[in-house]
């Protein structure tokens, strides 16, 4: 099982289309499904409310972290934090990264969610990462990944 | 699904550490172990392989039970288990974002 979740989609719109889509705190709010009460700001806390369907009581909150033009944004924050009465503020934030690249039809967007414990390197649970085959096989990966690594 | 949510930090935790999870591949084999079989071929003492046992134990990725005068560790499986499930459901809601960006940019 990985620490890690990643995506990768193509879209067939230039990159600063997709750019704006992503920063401009509106677009965002239309396909994420969040009223933010302001733009993203690097460093500042973005906050506002889920518009999703059942899910309008959950607050968004979020630390934008960087906004390179057309290549990268990122921020952290507690995902699935739909629980009203928790406090999710303990919890090590996870964080989000979206990467621009120019493809000749469009924009690559490869998506990052890092960070789900705090473990120094990444690829300790490289063995873990998620596939089919169910636990079994899951287990088989721990004990090989484990046997090279010993 | 919030209730279980709060659980997974200290999986994650238990997991991220090459020690303990080589402990979890031995015990995941599915046969309890004491602590001198596990401390056995190890560099660490007895005193380590204790603590991270009682790490994985407070997880609730491993259990003990009294066996004479020793202690034997077994494996349970759910907390992972859970925790996959949970990535699977984060990993979904990412999906489901992403196309809806897609629909959002394209049309």
């Amino acid at each position: 099982m990985d620490n890690r979740i990643e995506k990768r989609i193509e879209l067939k719109t230039p990159v600063s289309r997709v750019w704006r889509a992503l920063t401009d705190h509106r677009e965002f709010g239309e396909w994420f499904r969040v009223k933010l009460d302001g733009p993203f700001v690097p460093g500042q806390i973005s906050r506002g409310h889920i518009t999703y369907p059942g899910y309008e009581h959950v607050k968004w909150e979020a630390v934008v972290q960087k906004m390179e033009p057309e290549r990268l944004f990122s921020f952290t924050w507690h995902p699935y934090a739909v629980d009203p009465k928790t406090d999710y503020s303990k919890e090590t934030p996870t964080l989000v990264e979206f990467r621009l690249e120019k493809t000749t039809s469009g924009t690559l967007l490869l998506l990052t969610e890092s960070g789900f414990e705090k473990i120094p390197a990444d690829r300790r649970l490289e063995a873990f990462r998620m596939n089919d085959g169910g636990w079994a096989e899951q287990m088989k990966n721990i004990v090989s990944y484990v046997g090279q690594r010993s | 699904m919030a209730a279980k949510r709060r659980d997974h930090a200290p999986v994650f935790a238990a997991l991220g550490d090459e020690t303990r999870l080589s402990l979890v591949a031995v015990l995941c084999g599915g046969q309890p172990r004491s602590i001198s079989q596990l401390t056995e071929g190890s560099r660490l003492t007895r005193q380590a392989i204790t603590k991270h046992l009682r790490v994985l134990e407070s997880a609730g990725v491993v259990h003990s039970v009294r066996s004479g005068r020793e202690s034997l560790f077994g494996f349970d499986p759910e907390p992972i288990e859970e925790i996959k499930e949970y990535l699977d459901l984060v990993s979904e809601q990412w999906d489901q974002a992403l196309a809806r960006l897609k629909s959002f940019v394209e049309d």
